[in-house]
């Protein structure tokens, strides 16, 4: 037998449009980006070791829990009794379940695996939807007393802004990045341009945040096919290698952190990354950034390395368009290609495979060689980073 | 419906700002908790409730406008952390004053009043929030 490595790959992407997809349920989404994953790697039902799914919060929204069983069984993989679990992490959840599929392969157990994300957040009544996002927080000492996910974000936002005396035009150039790019990406919930000042006009949500700040309310899908070098070689497949995997933790509650802008699981989860995948900073071709508020766009740029704390400001004029010096967010972004909880972090993988197999399209980047993926949870509570690298 | 019990057991230090102190190393937590983060299994047995003095001061604030169902008839309103001169920092509303008079570093200090109320026919919850001085 050849000495093979226990290297992870991604061979096959897929997702659904995100947005508000009335007519699609929590079970339709999921199987139309599961379907779209294995047709495009390949492969058969005969293949697949295991499922793991990621969900935000089908059991507050949609009253479903046992998602894992939902999924493999309107998948059509029941009779095969194939394992199907889900990963929750909050909005973390995708990336998180990516993670715990790549260590499944690499401890030798597995060698294909399917992980989905999925969220369905426009089954309950707009005017019920801020109760059931307000749940990632501490409910108990947070959300109890009227705090809300953007209410956190807009404190963070309005210390930050304080201290290093950032303008409010710098935050509203994030979502002005995203919505450019969204134009050019046939999945994404929004394919409007946005001006910097309609960015900096909208309804105020949390002020300093206005409703251009904040990521909208999302359904989707996203999946993909990871496989060992083993079964790459037997059947003659290429794929995306994941060359670093990370995830690190903060305190629940905001208040609770040494810094409240210093998102202290990033920059834990990146040192890990980045010393496992063994590159630069530089290196990177793009990322793609969990900007469900556009502050933490630019405490993400700092706290992942791209630049010291209180800069970011330097970086989101121009270094962050696609062909910037760190271009960020080339699917859209949360806030216009979508933020569909559970789904997230997956699909910025199926971004990320479509870049580096230079299938992007209009939006494709120059080049591309090596992504960086960034999924995180509620305020900052986990971070779960991807590298990946395209052959 | 929430069940009482879920209310009750809070009561004490949402009423009260009563939070917990490390004998081991001396630093105070709000909200209450088992295990000090600093001194891990050194802390065990040694968390010990500490009431608050509820003087603090803004570290910063957002106006909210958009709000779950149980705060909609409050909106705009002041969310806040305050940083307790004890150490802790806790999230909290600001009332009793024009959201334009709020400012970061302003003093405040704790009002017991009501939070929300569960539904038409659940039980009105009460807590903390705070005045400026």
């Amino acid at each position: 037998m050849i000495a093979l490595s226990n290297n992870v790959y991604v061979i096959g992407a897929g997702e659904t449009k995100y947005g508000e997809l009335w007519d699609k349920s929590l079970r339709n989404l999921a199987v139309e980006a599961g379907l779209k994953a294995i047709e495009n790697a390949g492969i058969y039902s005969k293949d697949i070791n295991a499922i793991y799914g990621a969900n935000g919060l089908a059991g507050t929204i949609n009253e479903q829990e046992n998602i894992g069983a939902l999924i493999a069984d309107f998948s059509g993989l029941s009779n095969e009794g194939i394992p199907s679990i889900r990963v929750e992490a909050s909005t973390a959840s995708g990336a998180a379940a990516l993670r715990e599929a790549y260590l499944s392969i690499k401890s030798g157990e597995y060698d294909v695996v399917v992980v989905g994300g999925v969220e369905k957040m426009t089954d309950i009544h707009g005017s019920d939807i801020i109760e059931k996002m307000s749940s990632i927080l501490d409910r108990e000492w947070e959300a109890f007393y009227g705090a809300t996910p953007a209410a956190m974000a807009a404190i963070i936002a309005r210390k930050y802004m304080h201290d290093f005396n950032v303008e409010k035009e710098a935050l509203a150039m994030v979502p002005v990045n995203d919505h450019l790019n969204a134009s050019k990406n046939p999945d994404a919930q929004y394919h409007n341009k946005l001006t910097l000042k309609q960015a900096m006009d909208a309804t105020p949500v949390a002020e300093p945040l206005n409703l251009m700040d904040c990521s909208p309310v999302s359904d989707g899908a996203a999946a993909v096919v990871l496989a060992s070098e083993d079964f790459m070689k037997r059947n003659k497949k290429e794929g995306i290698k994941i060359i670093g995997s990370a995830i690190a933790q903060d305190y629940l509650s905001v208040g609770s952190r040494d810094s409240i802008y210093t998102l202290k699981s990033t920059h834990l989860a990146a040192e890990k990354a980045f010393r496992r995948a063994n590159i630069k900073r530089d290196d990177i071709s793009f990322v793609e950034l969990h900007d469900s508020f556009s502050i933490y766009a630019l405490l993400e740029l700092e706290d992942l390395g791209f630049v010291e704390k209180g800069k970011a400001k330097e970086l989101v004029y121009d270094e962050i368009k696609t062909n910037g010096r760190i271009p960020v967010n080339p699917s859209g972004g949360l806030k216009a290609k979508g933020d569909p909880y559970g789904a997230v972090g997956i699909g910025q993988v199926v971004e990320a495979y479509l870049q580096l197999n230079e299938r992007a399209g209009e939006r494709q980047i120059k080049n591309a060689k090596y992504a960086l993926l960034h999924n995180m949870a509620g305020t900052g509570t986990s971070s779960v980073i991807h590298i990946l690298e395209g052959y | 419906m929430t069940e009482l019990s879920r209310i009750w057991r809070e009561t004490e230090y949402r009423y009260n700002l009563i939070g917990y102190k490390c004998k081991n190393c001396n630093r105070t937590y709000f909200p209450p908790r088992d295990i000090c983060p600093y001194c891990h299994r050194e802390s065990i047995g040694k968390m010990e409730k500490f009431k608050l003095s509820g003087n603090g001061e803004i570290m910063s604030y957002s106006i909210v406008h958009e709000s779950s169902s149980a705060f909609k008839r409050q909106v705009p309103y002041v969310m806040a952390l305050i940083k307790l001169n004890e150490g802790p920092v806790i999230t909290a509303q600001v009332v009793d004053c024009d959201p334009d008079d709020v400012e970061i570093g302003k003093k405040v200090h704790m009002a017991f009043r009501k939070i929300r109320e569960d539904g038409k026919n659940g039980i009105i919850e009460y807590g903390y929030k705070f005045r400026i001085n």
